[in-house]
């Protein structure tokens, strides 16, 4: 009998995997994995401010990380500060507040390792509702969103000159950048959600001559990441996260020595 | 604005941090018409495209675009990042053209017909200039912008290309608005030349720019002597690297100007 906690945790996990697939390639074709990153180590200052103000932790983590990548957009426009230091700063600097805060709530009974790198069996029925209609979401706005983000990442200008507003689409992929960062929390831990993002979108690069082929790859990646780790993680008992991403990596460097061999032929 | 003009600049200026990219620039674009830009690095020659197609907003004077223009946009340096997979073919639907003849007959008319499932990190600089000048068609557009479309391109695909470009307006029937950054090479089609240096240093048919004093002063005695207008003998085939097959082409040089 397969037990039911890791049923939800694979099948929430599954969810996840998919909607990453899309936004982990567009951080790709960008260049926004420090991005992607510093976003992510703001979730634990989320964490912190759920614990202190008994905010859902989802809605928490995305909150922050909204607000981050707004900060971000703001600063950005400071000319003496270049912006991969820009987001060192705050990357580092919410990670750090966050970990400062939680210590510091005496009350609070918190597995802060779960937090940095995943717990299987803290997937619940209502992240997997969460996972389900966000998910949801996100690919509705993602079909509508597509063609113009497809065209702002090729050339600004060119997108502009055809009538797309770049900075419109590129705030809502920010968006439901925060929203899958806010889901995934749980399962891979802040310090390594952006190796889900980009793993396996890196993995289908490779093998894909469309971008929409790359994303297709990525998410059966993605998926084979998932079911793997999490297999692996409930059986030795390791932590979810690192056992995922461990899987993903595993899942490129065959793929990466496959196509060195096929070169070599 | 009069019928049959698709863009009207009337003493269009940009200002960025405190400085004037371009200022004072008055230009319309009638329908089939091919006009050319030319000027040094640093002229404002980009500014003013991004101005004609509100790209960019005039701080003074006033641009105005035919209500419902449709533009096919050839950028400068475009550069697709490696790590997003693009063939031809998906490039040009990114224009939103999804009709598949539509997209081969693009294909065709930039003569890459053979290319549309081509991988576009493995074409040529010619080549990727001619794919990204079919996707720039296949929107049907009433007029076309290329800037500095020879960019990267050797010699030979250059003379390839600006004939290719010269072509498209009968093709088409598109208006043409072309930056060329190389000052010796202006098409010989072309109806007009403004010669711009922060402001509009010259303008007229591409002979008598050539032979204008401003033009002269602009890039010396040497410039005026090596501007070359290219007069399409259609007496050579091209290959479909650009290359020219049997050589009969020769810039026509403008011997009209006085030498020192």
């Amino acid at each position: 009998m397969i037990d039911p906690l890791f049923l939800q945790a694979i099948l929430g996990g599954c969810g996840i995997a998919l909607v990453a697939a899309p936004l982990g390639s567009v951080m790709v074709w960008r260049r926004l994995a420090y991005f992607g990153d510093t976003l992510s180590h703001s979730a634990l200052l989320g964490i912190a401010l759920s614990l202190v103000t008994g905010l859902f932790l989802t809605a928490a983590v995305f909150l922050t990380a909204v607000v981050v990548a707004l900060t971000l957009n703001g600063l950005r426009r400071m000319e003496q500060v270049s912006s991969d230091a820009l987001l060192g700063l705050l990357s580092h600097a919410s990670l750090a507040i966050g970990l400062v805060v939680i210590a510091l709530i005496p009350s609070a009974r918190v597995d802060l390792f779960a937090f940095l790198f995943g717990d299987i069996l803290s997937i619940d029925q209502t992240d997997l509702w969460i996972i389900g209609v966000g998910g949801a979401a996100v690919f509705a706005i993602l079909a509508v969103i597509w063609r113009s983000l497809l065209l702002a990442t090729l050339d600004r200008a060119l997108a502009e000159a055809e009538g797309v507003r770049p900075g419109l689409v590129e705030a809502i992929y920010t968006v439901l950048l925060a929203l899958v960062i806010a889901t995934a929390i749980k399962l891979v831990g802040a310090l390594l959600i952006t190796a889900l993002l980009i793993i396996p979108a890196v993995t289908a690069r490779s093998l894909a001559r469309t971008p929409e082929r790359m994303v297709f790859l990525a998410m059966l990646f993605g998926i084979a990441a998932v079911i793997i780790g999490l297999s692996a993680s409930y059986l030795i008992d390791i932590p979810s996260g690192p056992s995922i991403v461990v899987a993903a990596f595993i899942g490129f460097s065959v793929v990466f020595f496959y196509q060195l061999l096929l070169r070599r032929d | 604005m009069e019928p049959g003009v698709l863009v009207e600049l009337s003493h269009a200026g940009r200002r960025e941090n405190g400085q004037w990219l371009v200022r004072d620039v008055s230009l319309s674009i009638e329908r089939g018409e091919i006009v050319t830009l030319i000027g040094p690095n640093g002229s404002g020659k980009s500014t003013t495209v991004k101005l004609a197609l509100g790209i960019h907003r005039a701080t003074s004077g006033s641009v105005l675009r035919a209500r419902g223009l449709k533009v096919g946009y050839v950028p400068q340096s475009l550069a697709i990042d490696p790590s997003l997979p693009m063939t031809v073919w998906r490039l040009i639907r990114t224009s939103g053209e999804k009709n598949e003849d539509a997209i081969k007959e693009a294909l065709a008319a930039a003569g890459i017909a053979h290319l549309g499932h081509a991988d576009v990190h493995s074409l040529s600089g010619g080549e990727f200039q001619r794919a990204l000048i079919a996707r720039a068609i296949a929107r049907a557009p009433d007029l076309l912008v290329l800037d500095e479309p020879v960019q990267g391109v050797d010699f030979s695909g250059e003379i390839a290309l600006y004939e290719l470009i010269a072509s498209l307006r009968d093709r088409i029937g598109c208006a043409i608005l072309l930056v060329s950054h190389d000052l010796h090479v202006v098409m010989a089609k072309t109806d007009r030349v403004l010669c711009l240096n922060g402001h509009v240093c010259c303008e007229g048919e591409p002979q008598s720019v050539s032979v204008s004093p401003e033009y002269r002063a602009l890039f010396g005695p040497r410039g005026a002597e090596t501007l070359a207008i290219y007069e399409h003998h259609h007496d050579h085939d091209h290959g479909l690297d650009g290359g020219v097959e049997r050589l009969v082409h020769r810039p026509d040089g403008v011997g009209a100007h006085a030498h020192d």
